[in-house]
């Protein structure tokens, strides 16, 4: 009886492994077979042949690679934003005591379960009113917002982390606040500040509800949009290329989550980021 | 996105006044020094997500139509009663339920299996832990994208393996009315896997082996401790991961959108796709946003009863 139970576990964790891990084996797969060996009715893993060139062809797509730019851009551009005013905020939350800090865990809970879709159709107009809706701008501020709650709750989780006896020390030595905060805080959370603007540029890389309504002119979509546009239309006919582009938009996630591995296994949820 | 949960466990010591003290500081600098800090945050958050969702439950209340000059009056109530014979949209409220109910509780057992798996000291827990986050990682259109090749009824790994064990292998899984919800379930499972088990992993973690040695010497099997130690421990986080599972599957919109549009013949016309077809294709943002308070409603009613009763057992239970 006991010498089954191992080799069962082996046998369920096989399971999980294929399970989890297959699907993006076979997008890769695809991404480098040629179309006619996507759509014969033999399948294999392996490819037959090797065909780097569906990414050369996913690359040369005017809309794929314009996309990503824009994509970059409002990535980029809120992950500055989103760490420039959640900095001087989580050091608040984490700090403070009270109404301020219950009021601010409060918000940043209600908004992991926001109604978006009942947000989206006021946003829509408001933005439009002031000729944001189908602009890169818009769609970098509607962004910032909405990573804003988390990325506070991963900051203050780092501040909270730094004992406050260190800032008294500077304090003591004479410092002014301002300074204590500059020389002492601000080294130290360097880790987290990293962990943040990784989380908030790929959140921003992979979203895609809030683009799809937001953006209408086809030289403003992101990366995801083009993707979708693409299955529709000449997708159906260039797979390969197609999973060549998927491989290249999912790139991004995939690193940060590589080298967040450690603490995302510790447990991002059950406490929170460890510096 | 990703989500929190409780507070740190581990503040750091620290002095009873929260703050140092600092020379000529009074409470109200204090805390005028807090808001100038916290305002930068705040005033997005206000502008742009408070003052929207309150416009939005205003919409639900105007016949506004999504148009390049927009006339609307109130209607009162109109757009739900409207709603009430609606038979589409409690259809699409119905697959809503199933899909968020089926892909919350699969997810859960899967999870703590592999969770299970992840704490019983096996070899290749590394690459297991790795891989066991890749589904996290991937953009959601990227997702749909592959396994809509899975999926393929031709040219698909998943028909050629059943045709290799001589099962029917032509099935057309996000086409046919029959396996579409359940072939999207599938891919809804795969994708919240990694978060759940990355949470009841850090909870087994959290409970003392102890417990589990005790219980063993008192005879207790595996399946006796599972039930008897480790399912009492995971009792709060699994009561909280199960709700935030089941409002995110719930809301959940861009991985069916992108795999089948709510096809086909509307069999995985989740309630968020109703909503935006109605709003963005049907231009009644009104009505649509009488829909979407109708599901805000009730997704609070229902974890609001779910909550209660997990923390009603709770207290039972520490009676008995």
């Amino acid at each position: 009886m006991r010498s089954l139970v191992r080799p069962a576990q082996y046998a369920a964790l096989a399971f999980y492994v294929l399970f989890l891990g297959f699907p993006l084996l076979w997008l890769i797969s695809a991404s480098v077979k040629s179309s006619g060996e996507l759509n014969s009715l033999t399948v294999s893993l392996l490819p037959q042949e090797w065909h780097w060139e569906n990414y050369a062809q996913a690359l040369a797509r005017q809309g794929l690679v314009r996309s990503a730019w824009n994509s970059v851009f409002v990535a980029l551009v809120s992950t500055a934003l989103v760490v420039l005013i959640a900095l001087p905020a989580s050091y608040v939350l984490a700090r403070l005591k009270g109404r301020v800090r219950t009021a601010g865990v409060g918000w940043i809970l209600v908004s992991q379960v926001f109604p978006v879709i009942l947000v989206i159709l006021p946003l829509f107009l408001v933005l439009r009113t002031i000729g944001l809706t189908d602009s890169l701008v818009g769609l970098t501020l509607v962004h910032t917002t909405y990573t804003l709650p988390f990325a506070l709750w991963m900051l203050q989780g780092y501040v909270s982390g730094i004992p406050v006896d260190l800032e008294e020390a500077g304090a003591m030595d004479g410092a002014d606040r301002l300074t204590v905060l500059r020389l002492i805080i601000l080294p130290l959370l360097a880790p987290g500040v990293v962990a943040t603007a990784m989380f908030s540029f790929v959140s921003s890389w992979n979203e895609f509800f809030f683009a799809l309504v937001l953006l209408q002119s086809p030289e403003n979509y992101t990366l995801p949009i083009t993707l979708k546009m693409f299955i529709g239309g000449e997708g159906k006919v260039a797979l390969g290329p197609l999973a060549a582009g998927s491989v290249l938009a999912a790139i991004p996630s995939i690193v940060f989550f590589s080298i967040m591995q450690k603490k995302l296994t510790g447990g991002l949820m059950a406490g929170a980021v460890k510096g | 996105m990703t989500a929190p949960s409780s507070p740190r466990g581990t503040a750091p010591p620290r002095p009873a006044r929260g703050a140092p003290p600092r020379p000529g500081g009074t409470a109200r600098a204090r805390r005028r020094e807090a808001a100038a800090l916290v305002m930068p945050s705040l005033l997005p958050i206000l502008v742009l997500s408070v003052a929207p969702l309150v416009m939005g439950i205003a919409l639900a209340f105007t016949d506004a139509r999504l148009v390049r000059r927009p006339d609307y009056e109130f209607v009162g109530v109109d757009n739900f009663v409207r709603l009430l014979d609606n038979s589409y949209f409690w259809e699409s409220f119905r697959i809503g339920m199933v899909w968020a109910v089926s892909v919350t509780l699969l997810q859960l057992v899967a999870a703590m299996g592999l969770a299970l798996l992840l704490d019983a000291g096996l070899r290749f827990q590394g690459l297991t832990r790795v891989l066991a986050l890749i589904p996290w990682a991937m953009p959601p259109v990227v997702v749909a994208i592959m396994w809509q090749m899975i999926y393929s009824p031709n040219a698909g790994p998943l028909n050629a393996a059943l045709g290799a064990l001589g099962l029917p292998d032509d099935v057309n899984w996000l086409a046919d009315f029959s396996t579409a919800l359940p072939a999207v379930v599938v891919v809804g499972v795969w994708v919240g896997m990694p978060q759940t088990t990355v949470t009841l992993l850090a909870g087994l973690q959290q409970i003392p082996p102890e417990l589990h040695e005790a219980a063993a010497m008192d005879g207790a099997g595996a399946w006796r401790r599972f039930t008897g130690v480790t399912l009492p421990g995971l009792r709060p986080i699994v009561a909280s991961i199960t709700s935030l599972n089941f409002i995110w599957n719930f809301n959940s919109f861009s991985l069916v959108y992108v795999l089948t549009e709510g096809g086909p013949g509307g069999r995985t016309m989740l309630p968020m796709l109703f909503t935006y077809l109605e709003a963005f294709k049907n231009r009644n943002i009104g009505y649509a946003a009488a829909m979407g308070m109708v599901l805000v409603i009730v997704v609070v009613l229902l974890l609001a009863f779910y909550l209660r009763s997990q923390f009603r057992d709770d207290r039972e239970g520490k009676v008995g």
